[in-house]
């Protein structure tokens, strides 16, 4: 079954909000090698002028692929995810994540274009803080290919 | 009293190399990035998987690749100071077992915004010869 073209502009969330947490932050800066001191010491972050633990670029990822998956689980959005790759991605930050952040999400559909036998669909995910503040945006392609 | 980590404008070249790396990539790696970021996707841990949907073997994460990269360019930036990143994963990086794959990570100042005090680092990230990710930009904000 294809991707269906008419999914674009549908929504999903705000989900459960996501709490940031000093250790899932240590373990992610250790995923990608981050070695920075501000993602493992609290002293060191404070004295750079963060609240607390500053997460890596990319971890609004976490948050993020946890949204974007109602999209990909949506029988009417049509994604078979064992035919996926990831194509493109991208973070805009208003400024970083930190420990303590208590973050929801919204998924929105922004994009789905069809060339034979392949799909992209174009995810963005809106990441804002416990006072509703925006925090990031995450923009994410998945090349969904058909079953031959 | 807190330090701003932010880089200097002052004194930046386009084309100057900023910051670089070699990364090691094993089936642990992937291991331990599936879990720190849920991402279980068989296809980075199983062979047989990965074989059926026409991979040649188990692959790395392209956002292990893309934060592995970030990784690079906060090193010269300093944490928190990539405003704005973005890839294309044009090549897969298949990891070997037992074995490692080996990427590298070239940073390089691609364009300055005095206005806005920003500059864009353009990333090279490369297995062996092949570039693995395309129009790999950081927008670092600087002091």
């Amino acid at each position: 079954m294809p991707v269906n073209p008419e999914a674009v502009g549908r929504s999903y969330g705000p989900f459960e909000p996501y709490e940031v947490t000093r250790v899932k932050i240590r373990e992610f800066a250790d995923a990608v090698d981050a070695y920075s001191g501000a993602h493992r010491d609290v002293a060191v972050a404070q004295a750079e002028g963060y609240a607390d633990l500053v997460a890596p670029t990319t971890f609004a990822v976490v948050i993020a692929q946890r949204a974007e998956f109602h999209v990909v689980q949506d029988p009417e959005v049509g994604v078979d995810f064992s035919m996926v790759v990831h194509a493109e991605e991208r973070f805009t930050h208003v400024r970083p994540l930190v420990a303590g952040d208590v973050i929801t999400a919204t998924v929105h559909v922004d994009d789905i274009k069809q060339r034979t036998g392949i799909s992209m669909v174009t995810t963005r995910a809106e990441l804002a803080d416990a006072d509703g503040a925006p925090v990031a945006t995450v923009i994410s392609t998945l090349a969904v290919r058909e079953a031959a | 009293m807190t330090e701003s980590t932010s880089p200097s404008f002052e004194g930046l070249e386009v084309g100057q190399v900023v910051a670089e790396r070699e990364a090691p990539l094993t089936r642990a790696s992937l291991v331990r990035y599936a879990g720190a970021s849920g991402d279980f996707n068989p296809i980075h841990y199983n062979d047989v998987i990965a074989e059926e949907v026409g991979l040649p073997g188990v692959i790395a994460h392209g956002m292990l690749t893309m934060g592995l990269g970030a990784s690079v360019v906060e090193e010269w930036a300093g944490a928190g100071n990539v405003s704005d990143y973005q890839v294309r994963f044009t090549r897969p990086i298949p990891v070997p077992n037992p074995g490692e794959a080996v990427v590298t990570v070239t940073a390089r100042i691609g364009a300055l915004d005095e206005e806005r005090c920003t500059a864009r680092v353009d990333l090279t990230v490369a297995h062996g010869d092949v570039k693995v990710l395309g129009r790999a930009q950081a927008i670092v904000d600087c002091a």
